[in-house]
């Protein structure tokens, strides 16, 4: 297990400087820069600021600059649209406010997602399983860019129970909209996963052998079958979990949140290359971390599975 | 121990000498119980009813998918509601462009982006899954490090360039989408096939000498299809409104021509302006769409479940 | 013990609200107006984005300087129409034949930490504009001023402090010219020009404008900033006329959509938003109030590419003309925007200062007789049902650019038989492609940098590097180069009007209105200034 993890860290170094090199490629091949705009800048104008962002530099010098800044310094470098700002201070702002809603999108789409998906497959084919089915469905076809407005609509102009958007701090009041856009399409994602994999389980030959070894039902379900049912989910609990602590564009967008989700469309339109890949290495580390998480439950949850 | 020996006989046994009669009758096995499923036939005519009705319904109705109505530009809320005598049977647009048309020319598009976008992410993402599963260790390692990759980079930028080296084509949309879908997929199935491969009949398998590919396609896959058959499911209706995303970026769907997606999100945003039909229409064909998707899916799942037989 | 305190700070706090109750009711007149002023004198609008800078120097953008020309004073203010008036400066001098302006600033101007506003100050703010090391995207300003050595300044081929700029004493600043411009003091109205306390600067490099950093010299200071979320300027104790400022607090929240934004101001939670296209006319007649819709300095077009790589067909005059006459702009705006927007047959909009709108003649055709024509034209050039003509029109990607796109291919679609593909691109993609003359036809639109006609013409002259359609004509180039120092400039600029009639290289289809929501009893709202630089200073609540 340590030495799986060891194993794990280590690769994910040269996993993250293929992304930076990558992305740092990709960003640059793009059309437009950082400072194009509506109205071009004088070309004078635009090599000062280029000198000032190190970007008349080669393109080795520039991604040997950046990189050593964050492995010396934690620096990911100043913003190049929002100029009083460093990547830093914006993407940890941001971050401290995806992290909070998406936890709690993630605990309520887990929360209800998966209990409503393995009843549904225990009691299959009963009206719980069509209600759980409905609902999940139910959950689905609202996508989330239509039910952000119709939530705001409801609650802040019809109702008057909750403030339209924004975060102060993250007062309970501004957290609700955002975590019901967020989570209904996981939940509903993680309830058909879970039940379609708890009914394979179910018809599985070991459980039918314990079925008729005259074992209670419940026990086989707690001791035999949800272990192994758990499994798809899980994989893909690792990438929606670091979806949801990312934020949503949508989201953002819609509830005004500050949050982070929106920085990985604005900074990419607005070409502010490092706060781009600040997002990105943020995002990358994440994914690579609960991937890896991920596969650690794998191994507890079949233990025939060895880590490698 | 003894048991499991004689099991691991009975399976070499059923794998080395009834492979292809076997498949066959399996096959016409998941016919058979998926035509009991009568939710899942269903969805299958309603779908196919869909996609004839987009192809010949814009013949019943005056207006095309890109004219204006001049009568009612601009004046939707008040002139552009559904009506039989105006022709226009679900309303207007904004612009005073029919909302009849539009949503049929919309649903060709989506159901071609949701189909076949979700098969390019769907053959991709189990192939690779199924092999990195299986095949394991080292290789099994490298796989994935290329998938955690593939799913930090910022798609956006592949987009662009894509569209810059390109141009526009919906051939690209669909490649666009599809190759930025299969991530998931792929870790899913890999997670699956790590647990199938210790199964004894795997191993029977392998004991018996079976090929490696062989294996993959004729004892991994079809345990996987129940879990791939309802993430597929999931996975269209994402793709069919990542469509209506993308096309801002200037790639695929081109105005007059529109899509689910993007008539949705038009009608979103006036929901509040008294045109509820903007919204209403597509968005009914979208989620008609989706239960379909979804029984068929369900059907299908309990059709293929190896288990069942 | 618990009991008693608990009773004194409750009756502490009823003592409290009594007394700022009492001083508000005391203050509770509109000093001029002598309207009841409202209790809480908070006004909170929407912004569209985050605001990517509140350094003075640095800053490019409109929403932008909304706040700095709160936060900090300049030389001089406008008021509500738009008109020149003092501001830090009390009064101002020209000498030596309009290249020297001496500017007097008052002296009980202050920082907001208590330091004099001085004219070293404007100095320091001057030089550190032009400085290269500061790479403001605004520099070009500064040249633009004319101010001596300003070009050379900021290709660092002399040092900052070589700009014509002067302490002569502690209230006495100097600028010098390189060439007269008569609208040189107006142009002190801008945001890159005010003033900026060094020892703040100095004391905290980019983080200075942060609200625990930052001072200030207007009539608010910063006391909050989160990025996308939010900011907060209260009142500035220090500013000299702290006295007549009414409004205490001016929150701004960011709502990148436009109906959710809408929503909100209905549910009470904003002053102020934006209409969204095609809203207007409705949200008239329900809250005639509360509605508005005012000119702005902007105009909106499609150019051709005229340069070798555009089309054949666009090298022929009558082709463009027919395509520009076929573009019925009444339905545009009235029945696609819907905002009060004008009609353009003309690139200058009617609203800018000193232009007289010329009388060029397919503005006073009826469209009937402008189809007729464009027909005409068109099947002249040798296009036709035989030959039709097609082209791709490229758009950024926005709702109501696709809008207006789609209105107008369908016009030619159905007059001309042309088909205009529609192609939308991504801002940044959108900027290059058009940049590189990539295109065929291609949106354009363009706001005033000062209230003046050469800001938008300078556009279609020869060397403009605004010029993406490549029009290029000698006599325009001539009449704009002699605009430059030029007294009396209105005939010149109707001659310019009237070339681009003739020869039509862009459309002009219509031009800006600002159309925005305010609940009604926001008082003072400048309508009539064109630029929409407002100051909360001269807003005020009354009490409903």
């Amino acid at each position: 297990m340590f030495s799986f993890i060891v194993k794990r860290a280590l690769s994910a170094v040269p996993t993250l400087l293929f992304l930076i090199i990558f992305s740092f490629v990709l960003m640059r091949l793009a059309p437009g820069g950082p400072f194009t705009s509506e109205k071009p800048l004088p070309p004078q104008v635009l090599a000062n600021i280029e000198a000032k962002y190190g970007l008349d530099q080669p393109w080795l010098v520039q991604i040997w600059n950046y990189v050593s800044g964050i492995v010396t310094q934690f620096d990911f470098g100043p913003s190049f649209r929002y100029k009083d700002q460093t990547v830093n201070s914006i993407l940890s702002q941001g971050f401290s406010v995806t992290l909070v809603y998406g936890f709690w999108s993630f605990v309520v789409a887990v929360g209800v997602g998966m209990p409503l998906g393995i009843i549904a497959a225990i009691k299959h084919n009963s009206w719980l399983d069509y209600l759980a089915v409905g609902i999940s469905i139910g959950a689905q076809v609202l996508p989330n860019f239509v039910m952000a407005p119709l939530l705001v609509i409801l609650f802040t102009l019809v109702l008057g129970w909750l403030p339209g958007g924004g975060w102060n701090g993250g007062q309970w009041q501004y957290i609700i909209m955002p975590v019901i856009a967020l989570s209904t399409s996981y939940m509903a994602s993680i309830s058909r996963i879970a039940r379609s994999s708890m009914l394979e389980v179910l018809h599985s030959n070991f459980i039918r052998t314990a079925k008729a070894k005259g074992l209670p039902m419940s026990s086989i379900i707690m001791k035999h079958a949800i272990k192994p049912a758990l499994l798809p989910v899980v994989s893909y609990l690792g990438p929606a979990f670091v979806g949801m602590i990312t934020g949503s564009v949508i989201i953002d967008v819609y509830f005004s949140t500050g949050g982070m989700g929106q920085y990985f469309v604005d900074a990419a339109t607005n070409r502010d290359y490092s706060l781009l890949m600040g997002a990105t290495i943020i995002f990358g580390s994440l994914t690579i971390l609960f991937n890896m998480l991920a596969d650690i439950v794998y191994a507890w949850l079949d233990p025939k599975i060895r880590l490698a | 121990m003894l048991v499991s020996k004689e099991k691991m006989a009975g399976v070499v046994d059923a794998v080395s000498n009834n492979k292809e009669i076997e498949g066959r009758s399996l096959w016409q096995d998941a016919i058979g119980r998926f035509q009991r499923n009568k939710a899942a036939v269903v969805s299958v005519f309603v779908l196919a009813f869909m996609v004839i009705w987009s192809f010949i319904g814009p013949a019943l109705s005056p207006w095309s998918y890109e004219e204006i109505d001049w009568n009612v530009i601009g004046n939707a809320a008040a002139a552009g509601f559904p009506s039989l005598e105006t022709g226009h049977f679900f309303g207007t647009d904004d612009l005073g462009r029919d909302i009849y048309a539009r949503t049929l020319q919309g649903t060709q598009i989506s159901l071609l982006v949701g189909l076949v976008g979700t098969a390019v992410a769907v053959i991709i993402g189990v192939l690779f899954g199924a092999t990195a599963g299986y095949v394991g260790g080292r290789v099994d390692n490298y796989m994935m490090r290329f998938v955690d990759f593939l799913m930090s980079i910022p798609y956006m930028f592949i987009l662009i360039i894509l569209f810059v080296m390109f141009g526009r084509s919906l051939w690209l949309l669909f490649a666009g989408l599809g190759a930025f879908a299969w991530m998931d997929m792929a870790r899913i199935v890999r997670g699956q096939t790590l647990s199938i491969k210790n199964k004894e009949y795997i191993e029977a398998s392998v004991a018996a000498g079976v090929g490696g590919f062989t294996i993959i396609m004729r004892h991994v896959l079809p345990n996987l299809l129940g879990i791939v058959a309802v993430y597929t499911t999931l996975l269209i209706p994402g793709l069919i409104m990542t469509e209506s995303f993308i096309s801002f970026l200037g790639l695929g769907v081109q105005e007059p021509l529109t899509s689910w997606g993007a008539l949705i999100s038009d009608g979103a945003k006036t929901i509040q302006y008294g045109t509820p039909w903007q919204l209403l229409f597509p968005l009914g064909f979208f989620i008609v769409g989706l239960f379909c998707f979804y029984f068929i899916g369900d059907g299908l799942r309990d059709a293929l479940d190896p288990k069942d037989r | 013990m618990k009991f008693t305190s608990i009773f004194k700070m409750a009756s502490a706090a009823t003592i409290a609200t009594a007394m700022v109750g009492g001083a508000a009711y005391a203050d509770a007149m509109h000093p001029v107006t002598g309207e009841k002023l409202a209790a809480d004198q908070t006004f909170t609008y929407r912004l569209l984005d985050g605001i990517p800078t509140l350094d003075p120097q640095l800053n490019e953008d409109v929403s932008g300087s909304d706040i700095l020309r709160d936060l900090f004073e300049g030389l001089t203010n406008q008021d509500a129409d738009g008109n020149t008036i003092p501001g830090v400066a009390e009064s101002w001098e020209a000498s030596e034949g309009n290249t020297v302006y001496t500017f007097n600033l008052r002296d009980n101007a202050k920082w907001s930490n208590g330091d004099p506003v001085t004219a070293h100050d404007f100095v320091y703010a001057w030089r550190r504009a032009a400085d290269p090391a500061t790479a403001s995207p605004y520099s070009w300003y500064i040249d633009l001023m004319s101010i001596k050595n300003g070009s050379e300044v900021l290709a660092g081929d002399v040092a900052p402090d070589q700009l014509g700029v002067e302490a002569v004493d502690d209230h006495t600043f100097k600028v010098t010219l390189s060439q007269p411009l008569p609208y040189f003091v107006a142009m002190t109205t801008h945001a890159t020009v005010f003033p900026t306390h060094q020892a703040t600067i100095e004391a905290h490099g980019d983080q200075w404008t942060r609200p625990e950093n930052m001072v200030s010299n207007g009539a608010y200071k910063l006391t909050e900033w989160v990025l996308k979320e939010r900011t907060t300027r209260e009142r500035n104790e220090m500013y000299w006329n702290n006295d007549a400022t009414i409004l205490d607090k001016v929150v701004t929240l960011v709502i990148n959509d436009e109906n959710v934004a809408l929503t909100r101001w209905r549910a009470g939670e904003l002053d102020r938003t934006e209409v969204p296209s095609g809203q207007y006319p409705r949200l008239k007649e329900e809250l005639p109030d509360e509605a508005h819709s005012f000119p702005r300095l902007c105009n909106y077009y499609y150019t051709f590419n005229l340069s070798d790589s555009g089309p054949e067909a666009f090298k022929d005059v009558r082709v463009r003309k027919a395509l520009s006459y076929a573009v019925d702009r009444d339905v545009i705006v009235e029945n696609v925007l819907q905002g009060g927007q004008f009609p353009a047959y003309t690139f200058t909009p009617g609203a800018t200062a000193g232009f007289d709108v010329p009388n060029v003649d397919f503005a006073n055709m009826t469209q009937a007789e402008r189809d007729a024509k464009a027909k005409e034209l068109l099947a002249e050039a040798g296009y036709g049902a035989d030959n039709p003509l097609k082209f791709d029109m490229l758009y950024n990607t926005s709702e109501g650019h696709k809008k207006i796109a789609t209105a107008i291919a369908a016009m030619w679609k159905q007059k001309l038989g042309v088909e205009a593909v529609l192609a939308n691109m991504e801002w940044k993609t959108f900027l290059e492609t058009r940049g590189n003359q990539d295109f065929q036809l291609a949106r354009g639109a363009w706001c005033g940098d000062y209230n003046e006609a050469s800001t938008f013409l300078d556009l279609v002259t020869t060397p403009s590097g605004y010029n993406d359609g490549k029009y290029s004509n000698a006599e325009v180039d001539k009449i704009m180069a002699d605009a430059k120092t030029s007294s009396d400039t209105s005939a010149g600029y109707t001659r310019v009007e009237q070339i681009l009639a003739d020869e039509m290289p862009v459309i002009p289809v219509y031009h800006y209105t600002g159309v925005m929501m305010l609940k009604k009893n926001l008082k003072g709202w400048p309508f009539g200034n064109v630029e929409q630089n407002w100051y909360s200073r001269n807003l005020y609540k009354v009490a409903e």
